[in-house]
């Protein structure tokens, strides 16, 4: 007799770019439980503040009361501090708010893209929970596996521990980049059974957020 | 079982002095624990999902100048490889290093705990707090979770008024104090390098390249291991960052391609 499982894995991937100033946050918008399909519509990409995008895949249920946690927090603190919290900041209590659960995770996982307080680019990539770091690009998601490699082939952005340091954002300009994430994603599709329908892309840069779709395979 | 929570409370509650709003949010935040009795068995499928990346190396020694902190920067989820980027050097605060190994969110978590509790020992007692103290906070915290399934393997080191101090600390509950450590998957190849290496009387730089040198090897040889190895000084004014190279250019730097000599040159041939 199997028990109870309080996680289910609604599939997806997710992914984010930082550029120079600009930041590409995309995902598709399939949700399926094992081998179904529930909608082809369903959005995994969250503005937490003008600033700041959450992308998340795994269960969805986990990610809508992490949304919902964290937009109240930043309401209390938009009216503490009288303005709206920087990405760096919302980065670090993204990391707390997964630690809180440490015994009963979020089981979500998670990449908050954005622009920091000098208008660069900038993506954290989490675990389940908490752990966190600044990077150049990240992938998360069933089809992390397929998308990473092909980030790191073509982005590979040097590494923020080198000492003398390396600027780690990629040098690509932002349409470069809604293509390469676009590419990324037919490509993802191809081979990841739990990631198609259609692709969500949220580009951030200093003339606020702009939203497109694109197609993808539905089979 | 009493749990150490304190570290969990902020200093100041969320509303100020008044708080009539909702009470869900005044309450200290504490963990959410499942009603169960089998901690460790419940959710065998969370708990592999957060399977915590023991696949590193780390090392720290003492010698005359002070401190040599070194790491790996590579994390692993089972066999995929999620992060080369990783800082398992953590800068606690000016004057003290924590090293990260065992659960990536555990380490930092709890790390930062420990910079927040040194800073407020700081305040309340106007002078900084030993690495004897600094260890012995994360150790008590990390004993009151114990069995709980925490995976922590961390170095504390740092220099105080009794100079250079080294402990090491894990989830276990085990805190030692020692002149030498490594800790993770790579340490056996590490303690390698680092034990016949190690002179009590190394300068800075011959101290950098031996941690240097311990920590490419046992990325040479653990799959676990890789990414950039990273050397950290701790002296009497605080931790200074020596070295971030890739280990893979490490390895060309020790071991150069030779040119060989060619004895008959191939010649392309014209597709005729």
């Amino acid at each position: 007799m199997s028990r109870f499982s309080p996680y289910d894995n609604n599939g997806g991937s997710c992914v984010a770019i930082a550029g120079a100033d600009y930041c590409v946050i995309a995902s598709d918008t399939r949700m399926s439980t094992g081998y179904n399909i529930l909608t082809r519509d369903h959005s995994k990409i969250y503005k937490l503040a003008d600033k700041c995008i959450l992308a998340s895949s795994g269960f969805q249920a986990d990610m809508k009361a992490l949304q919902k946690l964290l937009a109240a927090r930043h309401l209390i603190y938009q009216h503490q501090h009288n303005k709206q919290m920087s990405c760096p900041a919302m980065g670090q209590l993204l990391s707390n708010t997964l630690y809180y659960k440490r015994f009963f995770p979020y089981y979500t996982f998670n990449v908050l893209g954005g622009l920091d307080n000098e208008g660069k680019g900038c993506v954290y990539t989490y675990d389940a929970v908490g752990s966190y770091e600044r990077v150049g690009y990240s992938a998360q998601g069933s089809g992390s596996v397929l998308i990473m490699p092909f980030l790191d082939n073509q982005l590979k952005s040097p590494s923020p521990l080198l000492l003398p340091a390396q600027d780690a954002v990629t040098p690509l300009s932002q349409s470069e980049a809604i293509d390469l994430v676009k590419t990324c994603f037919a490509s993802a599709t191809e081979r990841d059974i739990h990631t198609g329908d259609n692709l969500e892309i949220v580009v951030l840069n200093a003339g606020g957020i702009h939203r497109e779709f694109m197609p993808l395979r539905r089979d | 079982m009493k749990l150490d929570t304190t570290g969990l409370e902020s200093a100041l509650p969320l509303f100020g002095a008044n708080c009539q709003m909702v009470d869900g949010f005044t309450a200290a935040p504490a963990f959410e624990l499942p009603t169960t009795l089998d901690f460790d068995g419940f959710q065998k499928e969370a708990i592999q999902m957060v399977k915590p990346a023991k696949g590193t190396t780390t090392l720290a020694f003492i010698f005359k100048e002070g401190v040599m902190v070194a790491a790996d920067s590579r994390a692993s989820m089972g066999g995929y490889i999620s992060s080369q980027s990783v800082k398992k050097i953590i800068e606690i605060n000016p004057y003290m290093l924590g090293t990260m190994a065992g659960g990536a969110a555990d380490c930092q978590f709890w790390h930062r705990n420990l910079g927040i509790k040194c800073r407020l020992h700081e305040l309340a007692n106007k002078r900084r707090i030993s690495v004897t103290g600094a260890s012995k906070l994360l150790a008590n915290i990390l004993y009151s979770y114990r069995g709980m399934g925490l995976s922590v393997g961390t170095m504390i080191a740092g220099w105080d008024e009794t100079g250079p101090g080294l402990y090491y600390v894990d989830s276990e509950g085990g805190r030692l104090k020692g002149p030498r450590f490594s800790v993770g998957s790579g340490s056996p190849y590490a303690y390698g390098v680092l034990d016949s290496g190690y002179r009590y009387d190394m300068s800075i730089e011959e101290a950098a390249e031996l941690a240097r040198r311990a920590i490419y090897h046992a990325t040479f040889r653990d799959g676990a291991s890789g990414g950039v190895a990273s050397v950290y000084h701790v002296g009497p004014n605080g931790w200074k960052k020596l070295s971030g190279d890739d280990v893979g250019e490490l390895h060309y730097k020790y071991y150069p391609v030779t040119p060989s000599t060619v004895e008959q040159e191939m010649v392309e041939v014209s597709a005729a």
